[in-house]
């Protein structure tokens, strides 16, 4: 579980995040949405301590993040797993030595060991036979995989996807979902999806926070987002003419 | 100014704090000597071969006193290239390859979230990638300034002899005379401190790169040229200290 307390985050005198405070259960995709500007990815940045809030804080599984030596946010670390927006490969590496290098940097495993939990990893997201090459000869979804496949190696207590659909087309976007979906309920993860993806919104979302000019006006799942009477979360949502209208016809 | 001074003071102190295994910095070293010395190698050895032979056939033309010995001219080519031009020269063409290669390379990796990847996963991502980067600079650099300065010195005698405007044997006989060894030190104590200068101000210029492709080329020009600034003041300072 991924308890935030209050964080508030400013850049200069612009704030960015205001108090906001939520609980993200193990087991569970939990998704942070909201517009473009509003705050998601640095709040994903606070909770990752890659940026460090001016107020608040983020506990995992009770300890607390921010304070305490090096080796108890390291030990923390080593049960993140991380995918980045653009899925952040390492472009001199193969993706066998991408998925692998958590293992080569924060174990002492044996190296057939890592090579067959690579292999395993890089099954789990469909793209065995794939491990001699470069980032840059895989497309945009395989990327991700990749990705996912990395944040996963080291077997993680805790899941962050920064965007996993951008950039991709509609049916790989849902693929990507089903995979993360099915990797929360294997591993027993505790899953922290930011997006403002619809799709994902109504399809994976057993916990939905959002986030409005950095502050959490809404919170709930993908049953009761669409009959929520919050105007700003009704903007966001039917944005989409077709999804206004269909829930128009159902009203009526 | 004085703040970016501190930033880079804090950088550096940042690369030798929370340290990776013994192993893990040997790869890297390895890999960043080939790409930071052995593929400068070409570069290197063209500028010094053609500028030691301009410098010998420019000195010869410039030496029109009769009273002047001809072996003068290898003796100028000589020190010329070992205190000068096999070090510093070398160096600012240094910084242009290496120099935006690391800026180029270390922005790229920060705007594309490889160094947050890094630090997500509880590694010291300026200690990672920045040292194995200073190490090989400041070891392959000081072996560049000495091919640099046989190179530059072999060129001399190339054009010399081969336009015959000097003879092999006076050609010879002029870098051995009046041969100081301590130049020979002094170039390789110039290469180590521009190596350590070129990779350090480079790293921080791309390890600190915000916003998007067009920052990282501005990332680039920048490091290249504070990277040419400090090795011509640092050249300044070690003449004065040396000579």
């Amino acid at each position: 579980m991924i308890e935030i307390k209050n964080i508030s985050k400013s850049f200069n005198d612009r704030k960015v995040l205001d108090n906001v405070s939520s609980v993200f259960e193990k087991g569970k995709t939990s998704l942070v949405i909201g517009a473009s500007g509003t705050g998601k990815s640095v709040l994903l940045k606070c909770m990752l301590d890659l940026v460090r809030p001016e107020k608040g804080t983020t506990l995992y599984d009770g300890r607390d993040f921010y304070i305490g030596e090096d080796e108890d946010k390291k030990n923390i670390r080593r049960e993140m797993g991380v995918l980045f927006q653009g899925g952040a490969l390492f472009d001199s590496q193969t993706v066998h030595k991408n998925v692998q290098f958590p293992l080569d940097m924060l174990t002492e495993m044996p190296e057939k060991e890592k090579k067959d939990r690579v292999e395993f990893c890089l099954h789990r997201v469909g793209l065995e036979g794939t491990g001699n090459r470069m980032p840059a000869e895989i497309s945009g979804g395989m990327k991700k995989r990749v990705g996912i496949a990395r944040a996963i190696v080291m077997n993680p207590r805790y899941l962050f996807c920064d965007e996993p659909n951008s950039g991709l087309d509609p049916l790989t976007s849902i693929k990507i979902d089903e995979l993360i979906k099915e990797i929360t309920e294997e591993y027993n993860t505790t899953t922290v999806i930011i997006t403002h993806d619809m799709n994902s919104v109504l399809s994976i979302g057993d916990y939905i926070m959002f986030l409005y000019k950095g502050k959490k006006i809404w919170e709930g799942n993908s049953q009761t987002i669409l009959d929520a009477s919050v105007p700003e979360l009704e903007e966001f949502v039917f944005s989409n003419k077709a999804l206004k209208q269909m829930r128009d016809d159902k009203r009526h | 100014m004085l703040s970016v001074v501190g930033k880079y003071l804090i950088f550096l102190g940042k690369l030798f704090t929370r340290r990776e295994t013994f192993k893990v910095y040997w790869n890297r070293f390895l890999d960043e000597c080939l790409a930071i010395g052995i593929s400068s190698i070409f570069i290197v050895a063209i500028v010094a071969i053609f500028i030691g032979a301009v410098t010998c056939v420019q000195t010869r033309a410039n030496l029109v006193s009769p009273v002047i010995p001809v072996y003068i001219v290898s003796n100028i080519v000589r020190d010329m290239t070992l205190l000068e031009l096999s070090s510093t020269f070398m160096c600012v063409v240094l910084a242009g390859k290496v120099g935006s290669n690391i800026a180029g390379e270390l922005g790229t990796m920060k705007i594309s979230e490889q160094i947050d990847a890094l630090e997500v996963m509880g590694i010291n991502s300026a200690s990672y990638l920045v040292l194995p980067k200073l190490l090989a600079s400041i070891f392959t650099f000081p072996l560049l300034a000495i091919i640099s300065g046989f190179l530059g010195i072999f060129g001399g005698y190339m054009a010399g002899t081969l336009t015959g405007i000097i003879t092999p044997e006076d050609y010879i006989y002029g870098i051995r005379y009046s041969f100081i060894p301590f130049n020979v030190f002094i170039a390789i104590i110039k290469a180590f401190v521009f190596g350590f200068l070129i990779s350090t101000i480079s790293a921080f210029k791309g390890y600190y790169t915000r916003g998007g492709a067009l920052e990282v080329g501005q990332a680039s020009t920048s490091a290249v040229t504070n990277s040419c600034i400090a090795v011509l003041i640092a050249d300044y300072l070690l003449a004065e200290l040396l000579t």
